[in-house]
């Protein structure tokens, strides 16, 4: 029978013991008076509370106690002690038993709907998935159940399609709202060559792709299995609460014990006074709002963050991130673009963009692929230089056209002589953070190109709201220290650690450690030991190929303004666990002198009934309290939160 | 008299919970049953977990059979924090449980509120 039926049973059942409660000072009695009453409870007993009794007794079995031992022995007891009392002509108390049980129940009915609408947020996402696509097959176009679609097949997607599983486009061109996976609310312009992510949806173009992720290996897969993860993870703060939960029940039983002897041998009471006071006990002190306190938020949260695009990977990481005192910010591909832009050319454009062209040909460098650009842009025809040879930490060296060529960083100055008027250029385009590349030919240095990375748009005005929560914003880069400089004050950032080779990142956020707790913010792709040195790894995906394993948390954007709003949000998660559990132990260490009569001197007491009542409202507010995270505000500029 | 009587109950009764609820008792732990290139392990779940710790061999797929004879909505749901499982147990039926068992080690299990307790070792 579910818990619905069982409280609408009882609940009829128990309502003409409630109109007698309420007209018996009128001096209305239910017809066949103790004997009504007897047999209207044994019906609740048995058919509502019976599941109570059965998995008490159950528990008990096992050494265990929970709160349907309680309720059990609370209701059992005054339902016993009523039919000994009818029998020896005694009052009786059969409404309470009845009474407690429909209220219990009534609590553990809203409590299933709210959890219910807690945990909602997986299963939305997966509602998301495309149920089927137009896959090319044998040269013809044929819609497959999405689990036919394999890796490599070509699909078509239609205008108003949902994008079946990820992939790139292979011709065609389209816009397409990405706002349910990575929460960015404008839609993207995509063409030929672009990534597509599954489960999104086409506006306005028809175009075709090639799978590329299919099954449990695409995005929206990832995200549904981390959240997964994280809303059955435990905050490291459950520790505690998980401890006092094992002891409660025997110790709230041994208490019940004591009140009744108290109140019976010492105090004289009568034994029906002092078995309610013991009754109220039994009944007050049910954990179920300490074990709701944080699972429930916990859910709402983690929920609510991933339809942000800010996956949050478990509890711990959480908690950690409501401590963090300094981020740390690669810069390239972070805090920059990570596009890389040829801006000015010292010398003669075309010969220092020739040689320079051809040293990068086959190289995988960042800059490489802007000088390439370039000569691309320009028209240059780029002839493969030939006997690389690599110069330590400074550059390379090569053959081009029977010459020697090379191009380096600001560090081969050092083997060559600068012309005055070179060096001044070169320190002037760094003081505009860019980064100088020399180029030099048959032993001398023939020109400079500066390449810059741009700053993100939302760079600066992210870095001023951390700023303004009061933390430390540290730039850690491999760029030199005017070029980062120039970018750190542009964006507005504390410090600057310049000259830092790729395998230190991890040792310097070791440093910073040493004044308090670190998040780092990376792309997430050779940043992943000091993502995983940092209390936090903050991981910036971009788009599809996202670095779930690398980060506590995972931006799907490749926006600062989310690392904001997931500092924000883990902060906001946190302390509603903190309130939770604050009001749950509140309502125990305060409700359980009380029900025992503590106070009953000072005409405060309570009775089972109103016990019950009281148990099922601190459960109830518990979940609305977790469930009010989703609408609470957010300070940092408002995500659109796609349903 | 009747209240010494009363008072030597109450003393028996909190000492008999103290011992029943705190005492050491011990649980035993059940190995999976290997049937081809597949294990398999029964829980009872009814006032607890039965038998509560499953000994599983590592690399070999694991099923953990739940069956849920409690009507208690406390044991509703079991979750596996590590793998990331909350699964709904539906009453009186089998509900199978997948379990990855590439990486050796202790991972512990509770009911949906964190009441009852149950572990997995995998070696």
């Amino acid at each position: 029978m579910s818990i619905k039926n069982r409280f609408v049973f009882s609940l009829i059942v128990s309502l003409p013991m409630l109109v007698e409660m309420l007209a018996a000072p009128f001096g209305f009695m239910l017809p066949g008076g103790a004997w009504t009453m007897f047999f209207l409870t044994t019906a609740v007993m048995g058919v509502s509370a019976g599941p109570f009794i059965q998995s008490a007794w159950a528990a008990f079995r096992h050494h265990h106690a929970n709160m349907d031992t309680l309720v059990a022995i609370g209701t059992a007891t005054a339902y016993l002690y009523s039919f000994y009392a009818m029998l020896t002509g005694k009052a009786v108390f059969y409404e309470s038993a009845a009474f407690v049980v429909t209220f219990i129940l009534l609590g553990q009915y809203f409590e299933e709907k709210m959890k219910h609408s807690a945990s909602g947020a997986v299963s939305k996402l997966v509602d998301l998935q495309a149920k089927d696509a137009e896959v090319m097959r044998n040269g013809q176009l044929v819609k497959v159940p999405l689990a036919e679609v394999v890796v490599d097949d070509i699909v078509r997607v239609k205008p108003g399609q949902k994008v079946a599983v990820d992939g790139v486009i292979t011709e065609g061109t389209s816009t397409i709202d990405e706002s349910m996976v990575t929460g960015e609310s404008m839609p993207v312009t995509k063409k030929a060559g672009d990534h597509v992510i599954g489960a999104t949806m086409n506006n306005t173009g028809t175009f075709m792709f090639r799978a590329s992720k299919v099954g449990s290996d695409t995005l929206l897969s990832q995200i549904v299995e981390m959240v997964k993860k994280a809303q059955t993870s435990h905050a490291p703060i459950q520790k505690t609460v998980d401890k006092v939960a094992d002891i409660f029940v025997p110790a709230v039983l041994i208490i019940a014990i004591l009140t009744f002897t108290i109140w019976y041998v010492f105090l004289g009471a009568s034994v029906v006074n002092a078995m309610l006071f013991a009754v109220s006990v039994v009944i007050i002190a049910c954990p179920c709002a300490l074990g709701i306190a944080t699972p429930t938020a916990l859910m709402v949260g983690t929920g609510r963050s991933a339809k942000m695009g800010i996956l949050i990977k478990n509890g711990e990481v959480l908690e950690a991130a409501n401590r963090i005192k300094t981020v740390v910010f690669d810069k390239t591909g972070t805090i920059t673009a990570g596009h890389p832009q040829v801006t000015d050319i010292v010398g003669d454009t075309a010969t220092v963009l020739d040689v320079a062209a051809s040293l990068e040909a086959s190289s995988e460098h960042p800059l490489a692929a802007a000088i390439l650009d370039k000569a691309k842009a320009d028209g240059r025809a780029v002839t493969a230089a030939t006997d690389f040879k690599a110069i330590e930490g400074k550059g390379v060296q090569a053959t081009v056209n029977g010459q020697a060529a090379l191009i380096g960083n600001d560090k081969l100055v050092a083997d060559y002589t600068l012309t005055p008027e070179l060096s001044t250029r070169m320190a002037q385009l760094q003081s505009e953070a860019k980064t100088v590349v020399v180029v030099g030919l048959a032993g001398k240095i023939i020109g400079l190109i500066a390449i810059q990375d741009a700053p993100k748009v939302s760079s600066a005005s992210a870095i001023a709201a951390l700023k303004k929560r009061g933390l430390r914003t540290v730039m850690l880069t491999g760029d030199n220290q005017r070029v980062a400089q120039a970018i750190a004050t542009e964006v507005g950032i504390d410090d600057v650690i310049a000259d830092v080779l790729p395998g230190d990142k991890a040792d310097n956020v070791k440093r910073l450690q040493a004044d308090g707790p670190v998040a780092f913010v990376g792309d997430g792709i050779n940043d992943a030991p000091a993502l995983t040195t940092a209390d936090v790894g903050i991981a910036m995906g971009s788009g599809t190929d996202i670095a779930i394993e690398s980060g506590g948390i995972v931006l799907v954007k490749n926006d600062l303004q989310d690392v904001v709003r997931a500092l924000e949000l883990s902060k906001k998660t946190f302390n509603r666990i903190k309130l939770n559990l604050f009001w749950a132990f509140i309502y125990n260490t305060l409700g359980i002198p009380v029900a025992a009569g503590v106070f009953f001197a000072l005409g405060l007491s309570l009775s089972p009934e109103i016990a019950g009542l009281g148990m099922a409202l601190s459960s109830l507010s518990v979940v609305a309290s977790s469930l009010l995270l989703n609408t609470s505000k957010l300070t940092s500029t408002p995500a659109p939160t796609a349903a | 008299m009747i209240k010494l009587i009363v008072l030597i109950v109450a003393a028996a009764l909190i000492g008999f919970i103290a011992w029943w609820f705190f005492g050491k008792h011990t649980t035993r732990a059940v190995d999976a049953a290997v049937t081809g290139d597949i294990q398999d392990a029964a829980v009872e779940v009814s006032g607890g977990y039965s038998p509560s710790t499953v000994v599983l061999k590592r690399g070999v797929p694991a099923h953990i059979t739940f069956n849920r004879k409690d009507p208690s909505s406390c044991l509703e749901q079991v979750v596996f924090p590590d793998f990331g499982i909350n699964q709904f147990l539906p009453k009186d039926q089998d509900a199978v449980i997948d379990i990855d068992t590439s990486k050796a080690g202790e991972f512990d299990y509770a009911c949906g509120m964190n009441m009852f307790h149950g572990k997995v070792i995998i070696k």
